[in-house]
């Protein structure tokens, strides 16, 4: 069997997609008023979009592997696709990290932190660039907190560690 | 006609009066030079600029957050030519035709004169657009008024296919990418009837996504993300990719652009219609205009060596484009690109829901977005000179920072909007969404479409199914057949643009689409549309006539064009 190619992945993995959406839909309850049932615009949306998948699936096995966009600078393997993709996937974990223990660091502390440890994960870890980072993250996001505590009086995550709604 | 004019002033004088105090000036001001630098920076789109201004206006009364997010619009939109003049890399998508000339202008010894050029093109441009808003948009609403749900509902139906088709061959992946949108917005209580839909036992899901913090998580993070990618590249700054030392020569560029008026009104003219068809926005147009400049030029062999024409062209049709959009978004209720959906989404923070009844219903906030278009666009003027300095220290930052800094600037920004964590993993989510969807070669633009317009377009299916159960009116109301024609000629349109100049079927394609336009208009009935059906009719007629007295020939030149622009 041909091996699939990239988009016929991504075509499958929507129609699972919407084979779970069509399923969670029937779960829609129908009130006794009104015309249009609130199940029905979804599952046109999601009858057209099945369709849309098949055609996507239909067509990128029509094209094979072999014609599937080459990454030349990738490496093959597990870890050529960690390295590829190194910068947007430490960002996606340090937001999830800053996000996890924004109730405990608070929305100042938080960022300054998410800030200045993603500025070095992408830029080094260098005494210079330590420095450099450190006033960016402090000035940035300490500017924009002051913006919106005092500016805009929004509210922003307190923390355990440092609450400054507290008195 | 004197009594609309009144009228008219009157709103125009209410607005200027609400404008112009220093902290709205203020704000204003730092709006175009936030916006000047946002769109230099390549990788900085304006629509990301505008996303991340809207959680600073929340505070605001509307007319001076709009005017804000005007500001920073009207900067975004002429920052792009600093970067594609200076260092040949466009700020963005919608300055990439001026660096065909642009860069070689300045690298050939005059950057102060392409400077001049883009500076005052996007000026002319900007203030042509800005009239074409004032006069145009209160005469697309009265039509908009004619508009019953059936209509509206084609009319969503419509900007979400022509979307999708601008993404050429990835038609298929545009319409996912639409359909996609749709489905995001129908999470959470339903409007009509207040049932939960794909909550999934989740109470944070239960109130939906905002719709915002998807905005900023699709477009701007996601963006971010892509910025940063290569670690090489995200650790170099602009400065070292070219030359950034320049004066602006105004009035070198004057002279020039006085020699070539007819370039500016025609380009900028393509500018605004451009702007007016959803989903185009300004990264066609300047194309568009640029390619048109040179067909009508009488030295067409000089474009892409530093011509003059080449920098008019394309500044002034992409800061006409912005004008369009916001005709279709005042008059109508709909965006015409990424960055009217954004400022539609500032509206519906502050309860305004646009739609054909906008203007007489809120006349001081629409005045307030024409008067704070011509006042932006004269403060561009006056902040390039300055800000050409601040882009000079702006390019020694190297990309990780940005890009790290303004992360955390969306952090906190998305949680202003209410103050509710469940935001920040809505950003988180679909900035990844948005990131996959980007490198698998799925368009945003329908996609933030789709979730600008879901709402509109269920309530319009659920206020036409309240008036008659009967679908036929669908297909039989002048407006709503006008729109479902179009869009199925406008997802037709990639496989045409593919195959033309190969098969022969693609000769009957505009003739075919003019006679089948003509049908609804006709069905208008009245004096002027009948008109312009007729001359819809005839012009597909001489078409079709022409290709047969041809013989059906196929015009080759076409093919070969794509097929080398194509590689």
């Amino acid at each position: 069997m041909a091996r699939l190619n990239r988009d016929a992945i991504v075509a499958i993995i929507l129609l699972l997609f919407c084979g779970v959406f069509i399923w969670a839909s029937f779960d829609i309850r129908t009130p006794d008023y009104g015309v249009l049932k609130p199940s029905t615009w979804p599952q046109v949306i999601l009858g057209v979009m099945t369709l849309l998948c098949f055609i996507y699936l239909v067509q990128s096995l029509k094209v094979g592997s072999a014609k599937e966009l080459a990454e030349p600078t990738r490496e093959p393997g597990l870890v050529g696709f960690f390295k590829h993709w190194q910068n947007p996937i430490k960002c996606f974990v340090m937001f999830f990290i800053f996000l996890y223990s924004l109730p405990i660091l608070g929305m100042l502390i938080g960022g300054v932190s998410f800030v200045f440890v993603l500025m070095n994960l992408l830029g080094g870890w260098a005494p210079r660039q330590l420095m450099t980072h450190a006033i960016i993250s402090v000035c940035a996001v300490g500017s924009m907190w002051s913006l919106f505590t005092f500016g805009l009086e929004v509210m922003l995550p307190e923390g355990v560690i440092y609450n400054p709604y507290a008195n | 006609m004197v009594a609309y004019l009144a009228e008219a002033y009157g709103h125009f004088a209410v607005a200027l009066d609400g404008l112009w105090i220093w902290k709205t000036m203020l704000l204003m001001a730092v709006g175009v030079a936030g916006g000047l630098i946002a769109g230099a920076i390549p990788g900085f789109t304006i629509a990301m600029a505008v996303v991340l201004t809207l959680p600073f206006t929340f505070s605001m009364p509307p007319e001076q957050g709009v005017a804000t997010m005007v500001s920073v619009m009207v900067g975004g939109l002429s920052g792009g030519l600093m970067a594609g003049i200076l260092t040949g890399i466009p700020g963005t998508p919608s300055s990439v035709a001026t660096t065909f000339d642009g860069f070689p202008m300045a690298r050939g010894g005059n950057p102060g004169l392409a400077l001049g050029l883009g500076v005052w093109s996007s000026f002319f441009g900007g203030i042509f657009s800005a009239i074409c808003l004032m006069t145009l948009a209160p005469q697309l609403a009265r039509v908009g008024l004619e508009f019953q749900p059936w209509d509206f509902f084609m009319l969503v139906m419509f900007a979400l296919t022509i979307t999708a088709s601008l993404a050429g061959k990835h038609l298929v992946k545009g319409l996912i990418a639409g359909a996609l949108g749709l489905l995001v917005r129908t999470v959470g209580e339903d409007e009509a009837a207040g049932m939960a839909r794909f909550d999934f036992g989740s109470e944070a899901l239960l109130s939906g996504f905002d719709f915002i913090a998807v905005l900023i998580g699709l477009f701007a993070f996601s963006q971010l993300l892509s910025d940063v990618r290569d670690p090489n590249k995200a650790t170099k700054s602009l400065s070292e990719q070219g030359t950034v030392k320049a004066r602006i020569d105004h009035f070198g560029a004057l002279r020039e652009i006085s020699k070539r008026w007819l370039v500016v009104i025609r380009s900028a003219t393509i500018g605004v219609f451009t702007g007016i068809l959803p989903g185009a926005g300004g990264s066609v147009a300047n194309i568009l205009a640029y390619d048109q400049a040179k067909k009508a030029s009488k030295e067409p062999e000089k474009f892409g060596t530093g011509t003059s024409e080449g920098i008019i062209a394309p500044e002034s049709s992409n800061n006409a484009v912005e004008g369009g959009a916001l005709i279709t978004l005042i008059g109508l209720g709909i965006p015409g690109d990424v960055t009217a959906a954004v400022m539609l989404g500032a509206l519906l923070i502050h309860d305004v829901v646009p739609s054909p009844t906008f203007i007489s219903d809120e006349p001081v906030l629409v005045y307030s977005i024409f008067t704070a278009f011509f006042i932006a666009t004269f403060m561009m003027i006056f902040f390039q000179s300055f800000m050409l300095r601040v882009f000079v220290l702006v390019t020694r930052i190297r990309m990780y920072m940005l890009a790290c800094v303004i992360l955390g600037f969306c952090g906190i920004g998305v949680f202003a909007l209410n103050n509710v964590t469940f935001d920040l993993w809505s950003l988180l989510w679909f900035g990844i969404l948005g990131f996959i969807m980007r490198q698998f070669g799925f368009p945003l633009a329908p996609m933030i479409l789709g979730v600008v317009l879901g709402n509109i377009a269920e309530l319009n299916l659920a206020r036409a199914l309240a008036i008659t159960p009967d679908l036929t009116p669908f297909f039989t109301r002048p407006w709503s057949l006008f729109f479902l024609i179009i869009a199925l000629f406008s997802a037709v349109f990639p496989v045409f643009q593919q195959h033309r100049g190969r098969r022969t079927w693609t000769l009957l394609y505009m003739p075919f689409a003019c006679f089948a336009a003509s049908v609804p208009l006709y069905m208008m009935g009245g004096v002027p549309r009948p008109i312009i059906a007729t001359i819809v009719v005839a012009f597909g007629t001489w078409t079709l006539f022409r290709r047969w007295k041809s013989g059906w020939a196929l015009d080759k030149t076409l093919s070969q064009e794509r097929d080398y622009a194509e590689g």
